[in-house]
């Protein structure tokens, strides 16, 4: 007799079954606060396009205690998803030389190591 | 040899008679050196004779005894008892329908398999005369390590993607196409690409990576996807923006 059961799954909480599944949501998640940056500097260059005024109260607000959390968290967020990201970039984009791959981290080091530079340039130009 | 009282909690159904699954609790004296497959081999030659599951093997080559062992997915024999507690949850493969016990339906993976069409599709037909198709080692290396598929299925009982979303052509399937596209030998990737390059192929995947990290055999099945999804972004680029490079 053929009579198959399908287990039921909650489309709603099947990621709280797994600390991987949970893993897995963070990193997604982490888009979101990136999703948040990107509108604040959309909103920041209206405020440039409004003035002078509305500009240094734009910037005024960002150095406030809520600007500086908000930030604070974004950037945690931000470099949670990054390094998430880079550390999965030899399964992506392996790299074969002759007959052996070369090592996941040197992938996963030239994705800091370019990082670090980019850093450092836009450091220099906001200086 | 130590032995432990092992509670084994299993998910029976049968079909005749249940209408949903129950768990069953089995007293079971184990050697510490026994996987979990023993102690359900144990059970069913010792205490309850309608058990059902699959294996064949014993040695992590057949791909027959994949189930949720304290809800991950393993290979029972693969699984030694003294990993875990004395007291062990078994369930059916997740993401699976139970046909009974320990028993899930496998033809709709078997199907997916087929429609990539999981084999060499030669670029040329030639001649037997003509002699064999060269490899290099280094063209073997590259898709070497997906050659060691078992097909257990464990990275669909792992993929949420495979559970919320039937359709998806799943992380074996998808890596077997990915094996015959990197083969020097293979001429059938344009074949292979209509059935994987979809939304209910490679794009169903969100990278969890549960597939890679459960793999018994460690192939990397999300690595696969993922390089597929690459090589397919390249094809769409190609075809849009510079239809002249196409081949």
């Amino acid at each position: 007799m053929n009579k198959p059961y399908v287990r039921p799954l909650s489309k709603t909480s099947w990621f709280l079954t797994q600390p991987r599944y949970k893993r897995y949501m963070a990193r997604e998640v982490t888009c979101l606060f990136i999703f948040a940056y990107t509108f604040l500097l959309i909103m920041g260059l209206k405020r440039l396009a409004e003035g002078p005024d509305a500009f240094n109260a734009f910037v005024q607000a960002l150095g406030s205690p809520l600007g500086v959390l908000f930030n604070l968290s974004v950037l945690i967020a931000a470099v949670y998803h990054s390094t998430t990201w880079f550390n999965v970039t030899p399964q992506a984009m392996p790299i074969q030389r002759g007959e052996e791959f070369v090592p996941g981290k040197i992938i996963i080091g030239a994705h800091y190591a370019l990082w670090a530079v980019v850093s450092l340039i836009v450091l220099i130009l906001g200086v | 040899m130590s032995e432990r009282q092992i509670q084994l909690e299993v998910l029976r159904y049968n079909p005749e008679t249940d209408s949903e699954p129950r768990y069953q609790t089995y007293s079971v004296p184990c050697l510490n050196e026994w996987v979990v497959l023993d102690a359900l081999n144990y059970v069913k030659d010792n205490l309850d004779p309608t058990l059902s599951y699959r294996w064949s093997c014993h040695m992590a080559v057949c791909g027959s005894c994949g189930m949720m062992i304290n809800g991950e997915p393993k290979l029972a024999c693969k699984a030694f008892i003294h990993e875990y507690t004395d007291q062990i949850r078994v369930d059916p493969m997740a993401n699976f329908p139970i046909e009974r016990d320990l028993v899930t339906s496998v033809e709709d993976f078997i199907a997916k398999l087929a429609s990539v069409k999981p084999y060499l599709i030669p670029k040329e037909d030639k001649p037997i005369s003509a002699g064999e198709f060269k490899q290099t080692p280094a063209e073997l290396k590259k898709f070497k390590q997906y050659t060691l598929c078992i097909n257990c299925m464990l990275c669909y009982a792992a993929c949420p993607q495979y559970g919320l979303v039937p359709e998806f052509l799943g992380p074996a399937a998808i890596s077997m196409a990915h094996r015959y596209n990197q083969d020097s030998r293979d001429g059938g990737r344009d074949q292979r690409q209509e059935v994987i390059a979809t939304d209910t192929g490679v794009w169903e995947c969100s990278f969890v990576g549960a597939c890679s990290e459960v793999c018994p055999k460690h192939v990397d099945p999300a690595g696969a996807l993922q390089q597929v999804k690459v090589a397919s972004t390249i094809d769409w680029y190609k075809e849009h923006l510079m239809p002249w490079m196409k081949k």
